[in-house]
């Protein structure tokens, strides 16, 4: 039951073979009996997520049911949940019980999904190794010595293990694409604005997006149809007719023409992770695809124009943990400003603090010019690069992550190389474009290897279709880690 | 360019995050190494470049001026540190 699709499980549901109830136990058994080695849950309620299955079985009995009742989906621990602990990862939410939900996570309650609990990752997000986070690393099933990626590592371990059919995650520079890749299994970034923002805990607001994470790229789009809404109350949400993301699926790919651009096929990427994606892109010209070179000339540059803009953003978005309204407050103080600084000393990890470091700086009187408006325009330099490159071929495709899964520790104290992980998947953030990660194969060391597929705006249902077409052909989405059954 | 302890200490008070010495020395060499990674950018010319502060071309919404929102102060308030009346509570700021 735990290695089916939610596709299948929905069909399933529906001719009620199982019912909901029975679904979630099994996956909250599992999750029970596996939850300590991966560390990938914060949260489980097994009692909540039960009456939410129960609801769900009687919908379905009324007829009212949709594709994704009574289906468990994991929660990152970055979307408020009403009355479920929400910590981002952080001691500073450590005592956080959200007052309200989420957007997406009221549409997933509105479609009658279950939810199954709330997901590790890095603290507030930043990070590619989820080893940030307050609760401790996650590690990876693949190889329980080696990182699952991150920020979304929680969630991306949990599917990539069978506790979860499926699962969200949030993309600000990879979080989604590259624990994804990692991890052995799908994720999507959809375009920025089509996943709306209300009650996902703010990181850096023009990079920032939450997606989907399950086994099948005909599980994403389902997922999809129930993230992708307008929502009156995230200012930069999408006004937009409704889309059904699996439209486009069952279509051939004949004539599709993938983008190759060559910054992403130079030097730079491990051999085994090229060798799997060179493969890759063989097959998709079996499948009828053409290839065409395209190049993203400012691409080198999108790791340090990250470095501003995010962090600058995020200093300014995490100067709402003050000690006051919710959270953590220091227990010791002299003063106000004392409160806030030991509050915020004591609150937020090593990596956090020094992104908010970074952040002021870079805003700082004297240094906005030469360092954020700067990235600004240098942004603008490789958001343009995609649209000469689009101009040429429907999408895009390379590698998702320079290598496969790291070691524990090995980056942790180097910054700079954890950073230098994500050349690959930050563009796409910062031309607001959707990017997805599938699994392609496996290196030499047997961890998995992520196949990038980056679109146009709006293009998710192009990339689905390219993703599962390929799905149809290969069976690497169906790889499981030895050792979890 | 690299950042002195002293701008590591000044960063850090604009920001409102206490630091002890020891920590302040250790951010600052990883600070620098991510500013070495920065200065990537400043070769680039881009006189003629406009900054991009968004992903989309899009315009600000607007709505009627009515109230959306119901009051639920108690319920926010039932997360934080200390209340009282329908107050946060903080240190005595003015004497």
């Amino acid at each position: 039951m735990h290695n089916a699709t939610i596709k299948s499980l929905s069909v399933d549901l529906a001719a009620r073979k199982v019912s909901s109830v029975e679904l979630t136990r099994h996956f909250l058994k599992r999750i029970n009996a596996l939850k300590d080695r991966y560390n990938c849950f914060i949260t489980v309620d097994e009692a909540t997520s039960l009456e939410q299955a129960k609801a769900a079985d009687a919908l379905r009995a009324t007829g009212r049911g949709q594709p994704l009742t009574g289906i468990p989906i994991a929660q990152k621990d970055i979307f408020c949940s009403k009355g479920w602990l929400t910590t981002c990862g952080s001691r500073m939410l450590s005592n956080f019980v959200a007052p309200y939900d989420a957007h997406v996570i009221e549409r997933f309650n509105s479609a009658g999904a279950v939810n199954i609990g709330k997901t590790n990752m890095d603290e507030f997000a930043m990070g590619s190794s989820s080893e940030t986070s307050y609760y401790g690393p996650v590690r990876n099933p693949w190889n329980t010595e080696t990182v699952p990626g991150g920020s979304s590592g929680g969630s991306a371990a949990a599917v990539a293990a069978r506790l979860t059919p499926g699962a969200t995650g949030t993309d600000t520079g990879g979080s989604i694409r590259q624990p994804a890749a990692l991890s052995g299994i799908c994720g999507l970034k959809p375009t920025y604005g089509l996943v709306s923002r209300y009650g996902m805990i703010a990181f850096a607001s023009s990079l920032d997006q939450g997606g989907p994470m399950a086994r099948t790229a005909e599980d994403l789009a389902l997922l999809m149809n129930v993230m992708a809404d307008f929502d009156t109350r995230d200012s930069t949400s999408l006004e937009r007719e409704r889309e059904d993301y699996t439209r486009e699926l069952a279509k051939p790919l004949t004539g599709m023409r993938i983008g190759l651009p060559k910054e992403f096929f130079a030097a730079g990427a491990a051999a085994g992770v090229m060798k799997a994606v060179d493969v890759a892109i063989a097959q998709y010209r079996k499948l009828g695809c053409e290839t065409v070179e395209v190049s993203l000339p400012n691409m080198k540059l999108s790791v340090p124009v990250y470095y501003v803009l995010a962090p600058a953003e995020a200093s300014s978005n995490l100067a709402r943990y003050d000690g006051v309204r919710y959270g953590y407050r220091a227990p010791e103080y002299t003063d106000l400003t004392d409160l806030y600084k030991k509050t915020r000393g004591q609150g937020f990890g090593a990596e956090v603090k020094r992104r908010i470091l970074i952040g002021t700086y870079v805003l700082s009187h004297g240094y906005y010019d030469a360092y954020y408006i700067q990235a600004q325009k240098i942004r603008r330099l490789i958001a343009r690069d995609f649209t000469e490159a689009f101009k040429r071929c429907d999408v895009i495709m390379g590698p998702t992550s320079p290598t496969t899964a790291f070691r524990l520790g090995e980056k942790v104290a180097d910054p700079v190389q954890m950073y230098l992980n994500d050349i690959y998947t930050i563009p796409a953030n910062l031309a607001g474009l959707p990017g997805m990660s599938i699994p392609c194969g496996f290196d030499e060391k047997n961890l998995p290897v992520g196949l990038q597929i980056v679109g146009n705006y709006f293009a998710e249902a192009k990339m689905l279709q390219a993703a599962h077409q390929y799905q149809l052909a290969t069976d690497w989405h169906q790889r499981m880690p030895a050792g979890i059954d | 360019m690299a950042l002195k302890l002293d701008d590591v200490k000044r960063v850090a008070h604009l920001a409102r995050v206490a630091i002890d010495e020891a920590e302040a020395q250790a951010v600052l060499s990883q600070i620098n190494d991510v500013f070495k990674l920065i200065a990537e950018m400043q070769a680039v010319d881009t006189r003629e470049v406009a900054p991009m502060s968004h992903a989309l071309d899009v315009v600000q919404r607007l709505r009627e001026d009515t109230v959306t929102e119901a009051d639920q102060h108690a319920l926010f308030q039932s997360v934080a540190p200390q209340v009282e009346g329908g107050l946060y509570l903080v240190p005595k700021v003015i004497e």
